[in-house]
């Protein structure tokens, strides 16, 4: 009997390859991931590190001249009131940062909860769930997220919840699509016979393979919930002044433009720009991450 | 054989993949000659379609032609341009692919796919391709062509929809045909019927074909000449019934008698050097008392009268003994997975009850049954050893998951012990444990598989095709594995299976269901060698007969 095990493994398989080695191929394999990545890390290190590295505070007037270009001193120039612009955009990472990620991860857990049952259990769950999120997509989802703001107020906890809730539809669909198609793989009635409860092979086994998917909705809705926090400020709703904030910083600069001074605007702008870029950059590299198949 | 049709002279592909590059053929040479019918036959691995994507030159980007050359009919296919292999593909040299459904558009009415073909190769006008196509789908023999012509890939059942994939693989009369795995995924019946029109149209229109398959019973019912392929090199080429009386090569030899026929045993199948080395099987076996009676079973899904309502079990009944295997034999459709869902209790039943180990567990739920203590005595080995595996668990973690689950009583150290006696029990080296299913064989797939059901000492274990997905030579070890494991753990097996030759190989009884219904019910031989129903005589000719062979031609070569 023992002799049986000699004949099958005829196949060469590579040996597990670690986390990092993995990481390093997903990466030579798409250099464009690779910068991706670094734009990441360097998003990151800003927002944790911002407010020690930068060379004046950000919400200090009369750092030098008022309105004054780009030069050695301040890097970015300085605003209307002589704050320091390079300092300002360096301090706002955090912010934005924050509020997307905090929006995202809401809508993410309660998103794809919701779309778990309803693609899981179907009947009255889905039909629900179906309605609630056909209801949230049936507005224009900024004008929503603006109503809702205005009538909750303008704090930076609002601004994360209307965010939350106008992307929440998309996880809602995308984990109800994934799951269903799951809901009868060979592996889940397997799951079902080793005894695990509903609960458990829905969100033990079915719901950790919908990951790789989820990953890259992820990254681009984080991409989308900086803009529209951005934008929120911009508006005049959320983000207050005289806090950093990419959009408050455009929107503040917008006056100037037509006078000239345009660095008030470009280097927020820019910042935006590079964020959301490197958000849609990194979800297919996100994605390669977390699937073990990919992990050859 | 003067000029062939087709030359493949020391042809290589290479694949460049992540850990280098990788010869995928590797200076191979075949010719087919006009009206010839080639099979290539091998196990998966082997490069036998690789070889036909590089006659087709639908090599995926990361192959290439390493060397050698392929000419069809004067033309150098290996480096001609893709404008003039647009014209060679479907008028000169067609394909028929494995799974017909994903071959057809979806969403376009089969007549028009025909039509389409003919349209692109200029074998029609607009105003007659219609009319061409009707000719087509009669010529493939689907009833009532005009109508189905309107038809959806979806309104048709599988062997429906290979007949429209071969309507259109032949409707600009091609000279060669290569068919790769044309029937697997098909019923017996289905795949008789989808290989004599094959075999009969190509006559007809005098092509030569190439037919690529795994079985070689169904090669070398059907081809004139073989050749085997083992990791990119053919071993061994020859006329079929040369080849099947007198194998030269140690691994045809071991292809040939690793496939069931009619009166191999189980041990027969395996190498000779693992049958000296396998323990003897008791001779008679006496079952025991029953433990599952399955009375009146019924299954209906949809409201009844209600459209689309659908009785697919009508009033089963059927008993297993302790340590005895009942087969469960039938056509995709007869409810044969219908019923071992509802025996596995991962399917409420309409009607019915069903005892196991003296109590009637039909009333219990479905979605409740996991937590019910006959739970762990009630298991069941999947089809698809890939599709049965979690693909972000490691094998440890997929055959710990029931112990975790129903196992309260061991702490975590005695799990993983019974872990790595599990991984013994069903020969997986315990090296593998750790990795994830992508990086295990099919066969090892298929162990983890079974260890994971026999975790819990089951007391009826279903195998539903357990080997459906295997090759050959590891549908013989794995179905070696699993007799020994009954004798050795005193189970019971359901066997589901549409193949009889390999039910006859484990079952005491079998069982043949048609539309819901047990047709015939009887002990394995008498059913095999007398059958009383023309249902029963109707699958056991289907199953493909070589050239008489049988073991004794064989055995005088060994």
């Amino acid at each position: 009997m023992t002799s049986l095990t000699t004949t099958v493994s005829n196949t060469e398989i590579a040996p597990r390859s670690s986390l990092w080695r993995h990481l390093r191929h997903v990466v030579s394999e798409n250099p464009v991931t690779g910068v991706a990545f670094l734009l990441f890390a360097m998003f990151v290190v800003l927002a944790v590190f911002g407010p020690y590295l930068v060379p004046f505070d950000p919400l200090q007037t009369d750092t030098g001249p008022a309105l004054q270009s780009p030069s050695a001193a301040h890097w970015f120039g300085t605003d209307h009131l002589g704050r320091d612009v390079f300092s300002r955009v360096v301090v706002a990472t955090r912010l934005d940062l924050l509020i997307s990620v905090s929006a995202v991860a809401i809508s993410f857990v309660l998103g794809s909860v919701m779309g778990c049952f309803a693609g899981y259990f179907g009947g009255w769950t889905d039909r629900i769930t179906g309605r609630l999120v056909d209801t949230i997509m049936a507005f224009p989802l900024f004008v929503l997220a603006m109503g809702i703001v205005a009538a909750a107020g303008n704090t930076v906890e609002n601004i994360v919840y209307a965010t939350a809730i106008i992307n929440l539809p998309f996880y809602a669909r995308m984990a109800r699509a994934e799951v269903s198609i799951r809901r009868n793989a060979g592996y889940v009635q397997a799951a079902r016979l080793a005894g695990n409860s509903e609960l458990r092979v829905l969100f033990g086994h079915i719901f950790p393979n919908t990951l790789p998917p989820m990953m890259v909705q992820i990254s681009l809705n984080m991409g989308w919930a900086i803009l529209n926090a951005a934008g929120l400020s911009f508006i005049g709703l959320g983000v207050q002044p005289p806090a950093p904030e990419w959009g408050i910083m455009v929107a503040e600069g917008a006056n100037f433009i037509i006078s000239g001074e345009w660095w008030l605007v470009i280097f927020p702008g820019l910042a935006l720009m590079l964020a959301v870029f490197t958000f849609n950059l990194i979800g297919d590299g996100l994605r390669d991450l977390v699937d073990p198949q990919r992990r050859t | 054989m003067s000029v062939p049709l087709l030359d493949i002279n020391r042809l290589s592909i290479d694949f460049v993949t992540r850990n280098g590059t990788v010869r995928a053929i590797d200076d191979i040479s075949l010719a087919v000659g006009k009206g010839e019918t080639l099979g290539i036959v091998g196990e998966s691995g082997s490069g036998k379609s690789v070889t036909s994507y590089a006659v087709m030159r639908i090599l995926d980007r990361a192959g290439r032609i390493a060397g050698g050359s392929i000419q069809y009919g004067g033309v150098s296919l290996h480096k001609a341009k893709e404008r003039d292999l647009r014209d060679i593909r479907g008028r000169e040299i067609s394909m028929i692919f494995q799974n017909p459904r994903a071959a057809l558009n979806p969403i376009r009415r089969i007549g028009q796919q025909v039509a389409d073909v003919l349209i692109q190769h200029s074998q029609a006008t607009r105003a007659n391709a219609r009319e061409k196509a009707i000719d087509m789908l009669r010529a493939v023999k689907i009833r009532d062509p005009e109508k189905r012509y309107e038809a959806y890939p979806y309104e048709l059942s599988g062997g429906m929809c290979q007949r429209v994939v071969i309507a259109i693989a032949l409707a600009c009369k091609p000279r060669l045909l290569i068919a790769d795995e044309p029937t697997t995924g098909l019923d017996v019946t289905t795949q008789k019927a989808v290989m004599d029109l094959i075999m009969e149209l190509t006559r007809e229109f005098n092509m030569s074909t190439i037919l690529i398959t795994h079985d070689l019973g169904l090669a070398a019912a059907y081809c004139d000449r073989l050749v085997v392929m083992e990791k990119g090199k053919v071993i061994e080429a020859n006329g079929a019934s040369e080849l099947f009386h007198a194998p030269h090569e140690a691994y045809t030899r071991q292809l040939l008698q690793a496939t069931p026929h009619r009166d191999s045993n189980v041990r027969d199948l395996l190498p000779d050097e693992l049958r000296k080395e396998a323990i003897s099987l008791p001779a008679q076996r006496t079952p025991g008392n029953p433990i599952l009676s399955v009375r009146h079973l019924r299954k209906q899904f949809g409201k009844p009268g209600a459209e689309g309502s659908h009785l697919a079990v009508k009033d089963l009944s059927f008993q297993i003994r302790e340590g005895e295997s009942l087969g469960l034999v039938g056509e995709s459709g007869c409810g044969k997975s219908t019923t071992s869902a509802m025996v596995m209790r991962l399917l409420d039943t309409s009607e019915g009850e069903i005892e196991f180990l003296g109590e009637d567990i039909a009333p219990v739920q479905a979605s409740k049954f996991a937590a019910h203590p006959l739970r762990g005595k009630l298991q069941m080995v999947f089809q698809d050893p890939t599709d049965s595996l979690n693909p972000r668990w490691t094998a440890a973690q997929s055959i710990a998951d029931p112990l975790n689950r129903l196992a309260r009583d061991m702490d975590s150290k005695a799990r993983e012990q019974r872990v790595v006696e599990l991984a013994g029990l069903v020969g997986l080296p315990i090296n593998l444990l750790n990795r994830f299913p992508h990086q295990l064989s099919g066969g090892q797939k298929a162990r983890v598989g079974i260890a994971r059901a026999i975790a819990l000492q089951p007391k009826l274990l279903i195998l539903d095709e357990p080997t459906a997905a295997l090759d050959v030579s590891v549908q013989a070890v794995v179905l070696n594995l699993l007799e020994d494991l009954k004798h050795r753990l005193g189970m019971s097996y359901l066997f589901i299976s549409h193949d009889l030759n390999v039910v006859r190989l484990l079952c005491d009884r079998i069982m043949v269901m048609q539309n819901g219904e047990v047709v015939e019910e009887d002990n394995a031989s008498e059913l095999l060698d007398n059958p009383k129903t023309d249902y029963t005589r109707s699958l056991l000719a289907a199953i493909p007969h070589p050239p008489e062979t049988g073991k004794s031609a064989e055995r005088a070569s060994v």
